[in-house]
């Protein structure tokens, strides 16, 4: 049924119709309007049997879904940002356990500075942790991708990590279909715990693991995610039969057979790049656009496949290896060694700056005019002056002061004045 | 022929023999039907406290729940000690997730067997100090604020023995630890302000809140058996001597839990909801110095030159923690 929704609202309906068995959470913007949105239906009985625990933190929020899982309930819980850092020793913790946790994280920049409006750094940083992480790219795909997070999490016992853009997409009303509870329970079957804290069958689990066997352990966590870009595509496509729209899946492309200028991104900011990919072609522009989907498992084939025809590669991302560079950059690089593709690396949208059509199109300008250079970290919209003058304050050495608040007076925004 | 005293006891440890007591009071570990959950084997060292307290402490919970029972253990020795891949010691589900996360992760299994209609199950959390009154604290409370259906156990060994005897929150004042040596103007541990964690429970109201030592097993039982009588956040405080951390003797185990108590240093209490409602008394009054000098971190404060300020300032302690519980005087009851 088409419904007129906040993202937040979508997913939470998606989720009870999930039928998780815990939710444990702690409120973090802009993930709240998700789980207050839970709240309500565990208390007014509208999901149930479902236990909501209010815990005191992120960390326990993911130990106590560590818990319920292993015990053999369905769990879920959502955070952002500072919360996902917080979380970061039990995300390890549950992917080294193999625990089927599906959790959304509405993507918030990571501070200092302090900043709650959106970017990929908090997702970004906990790439390594053994979850799976699906990008959503509007709210109807962020409502679809939890349906598919629980049945992939239990087929392979592995968590899963769904990312939507913090209030770009968590705080956007938007039509969306919402399924029906019958269809989300034939599609998702009840949850066949493959390991379980149970008095009739007792097990240990979560032993110390020497030398002697802590590389195998590992090497089946990367094996099941391996797998995963077998299961990945397969439970799409089954959504796809059971809901009749496309969702998911591994990468996207978008213009691009022919394309020799190709734009990689993730997430929301891909409806913004088509626009700007559709005004190109329409000047005759061979330009596309490829959405990476899932991030990890990194689906190495599929982009190389979908980018190997193009001359150049536009990556942009949300989030940088502070120091490195970009880091869906380097991951594409991964994809396309050995061809002869110039890859850019551009990291925008930064603690939520809007990623606008004129910014893309001036970008892309100098792309196809390979006036960018090719592994140099580019960042769009960079006020230079700002930076400059901070760095001339560096120059004069002492107590210049903290970065931010210079930069804040130097923009002269209201209340920044010193007292 | 000369008459003989009658003794319920065994000789100077005041714990009455098993064989003297109806069947249904005897000790847990002395039935045919006895859990085992922590099995022999393990990795514990001689004269372990802990090893000890989790075996007594598990055993009773078994029977309480019969044999419904999950446990939820944080990093630790007793998690070392129990389960070197790939053996395990544990006769019951068991699962270890980090250090600071046990009470979130019993809090957790609690949820799921509420969701699934098996209450029957019951849930234990443990921890050593560290796991519990440092890193584990906020997970704790958390879990006590939201009264969840877990019994929480700590095995209180004051320090950081797994990583090599460092300072916990619960390393008493003066107390030679790897990160606390006995040197500089003030050797040993600093007098800070203390962290009671049984009276912080207290605070938050639950249920139930206990303490209890090794030297009185059956003390112990009892007060598991009735933390499993009672639903919601459940804490128990057990102290339990470390051999090789406290630089005290394997034999002495026992000895050291008991003179804990009789000096006042550890007061043994029982409370539900917040109010004190029973007190293990001091059968016989020791001087603190009885029990630090059996123990190496306190050898500092002794030698030709015996450090009479900080071991009056450690009796003081003990003196108002005597006061404050009420220790001395006649027992109302079981003690």
């Amino acid at each position: 049924m088409l419904e007129q929704l906040e993202g937040s609202q979508a997913v939470a309906h998606s989720i009870a119709m999930c039928r998780p068995e815990v939710i444990a959470a702690y409120p973090i913007s802009p993930q709240t309007h998700i789980v207050e949105a839970l709240s309500d239906k565990v208390r007014t009985g509208e999901l149930q049997p479902c236990e909501y625990l209010m815990v005191e933190s992120e960390f326990a929020a993911m130990s106590a879904c560590i818990g319920a899982s292993a015990a053999g309930a369905r769990a879920y819980t959502a955070t952002a940002s500072q919360g996902l850092l917080y979380m970061a020793e039990a995300l390890y913790n549950a992917s080294g356990l193999g625990l089927p946790i599906v959790m959304t994280l509405a993507n918030r920049a990571i501070g200092a500075p302090i900043n709650i409006w959106n970017d990929h750094s908090d997702s970004m940083s906990q790439r390594d942790s053994g979850w799976i992480q699906l990008y959503a790219e509007t709210n109807q795909e962020a409502l679809d991708l939890h349906i598919q997070a629980f049945r992939l999490a239990e087929e392979l016992s592995v968590p899963v990590m769904v990312c939507m853009d913090g209030f770009i997409l968590t705080h956007a009303y938007e039509q969306v279909d919402m399924p029906t509870p019958e269809q989300v329970d034939d599609y998702l079957p009840p949850f066949e715990p493959q390991q379980m804290l149970d008095p009739s069958a007792p097990l240990t689990i979560g032993a110390m693991v020497g030398p002697e066997a802590f590389t195998e352990v590992k090497y089946l966590m990367h094996a099941k995610q391996v797998a995963a870009l077998d299961a990945i595509p397969a439970i799409a496509d089954d959504f796809e039969q059971a809901f009749g729209r496309s969702s998911g899946g591994l990468i996207r492309s978008y213009r691009a057979e022919d394309a020799e200028t190709i734009v990689v991104a993730l997430g929301s900011v891909l409806g913004t790049i088509e626009d700007v990919v559709d005004e190109l072609r329409e000047q005759g522009v061979k330009i596309g656009a490829v959405a990476i989907k899932c991030f990890r498992p990194y689906p190495l084939e599929e982009v190389r496949d979908a980018l190997a025809g193009a001359e150049r590669i536009v990556v942009i991302e949300k989030a940088f290896a502070v120091g490195a560079g970009g880091i869906v950059g380097q991951n594409v690089r991964l994809a396309l060694s050995g061809l002869e593709s110039r890859v850019y690396d551009v990291v925008a949208g930064l603690g939520g700056r809007p990623i606008t059509k004129k910014s893309l199109r001036a970008l892309f300008a100098d792309a196809l005019g390979d006036r960018l250079e090719s592994g140099r970290l580019h960042f769009l919209d960079l006020k230079r002056d700002v930076v400059e003058r901070e760095l001339e304050r560096m120059q004069g050495g002492g107590r210049h002061g903290p970065h931010a608040e210079n930069i804040i007076r130097d923009l002269g925004i209201v209340g920044a004045e010193p007292h | 022929m000369a008459e003989q005293k009658l003794k319920g006891y065994q000789v100077g440890t005041f714990v009455v023999g098993n064989r003297l007591l109806e069947p249904e009071q005897r000790s847990v570990q002395a039935r045919m039907e006895r859990s085992n959950t922590l099995t022999s084997g393990h990795r514990a060292c001689r004269g372990c406290g802990e090893a000890l307290g989790a075996r007594y402490t598990l055993d009773a919970a078994m029977r309480a729940t019969d044999g419904k029972l999950i446990a939820a253990n944080a990093t630790g020795c007793l998690e070392v000690f129990s389960t070197p891949y790939p053996e395990s010691s544990w006769q019951l589900p068991w699962i270890h997730s980090l250090f600071g996360n046990a009470p979130a992760v019993a809090a957790g299994v609690a949820a799921a067997l509420k969701a699934k209609g098996r209450e029957d199950v019951r849930v234990v959390g443990q921890a050593g100090d560290g796991g519990t009154v440092d890193i584990g604290f906020a997970c704790l409370s958390g879990m006590f604020e939201r009264n969840d259906d877990v019994l929480f156990v700590c095995y209180d060994n004051e320090g950081y023995m797994n990583t090599g005897v460092q300072r916990s929150g619960a390393t008493p004042p003066a107390a030679r630890t790897a990160n606390t040596k006995p040197v500089g103007p003030e050797p040993g541990n600093v007098f800070g302000q203390g962290k009671n964690v049984p009276l912080i429970a207290m605070a938050h109201e639950i249920p139930y809140v206990a303490t209890a030592t090794v030297a009185e097993p059956r003390d112990l039982e009892q007060k598991v058996e009735r933390a499993m009588e009672l639903r919601g956040a459940r804490y128990i405080h057990v102290f339990v001597p470390c051999p090789l951390g406290w630089g005290a003797a394997s034999e002495d185990t026992i000895l050291l839990a008991r003179l804990v108590k009789e000096t006042g240093l550890f007061p043994v209490f029982e409370a539900e909801h917040g109010e004190v409602v029973s007190v293990s008394k001091i059968r016989r009054r020791v001087e603190v110095v009885e029990y630090l000098k059996l123990q190496r971190r306190y050898a500092h404060l002794f030698g030709p030159e015996p450090n009479t300020d900080v071991i009056a300032r450690l009796q003081a302690g003990a003196d108002r923690n005597i006061e404050r519980f009420g220790l001395l005087g006649e027992s109302g009851g079981e003690g």
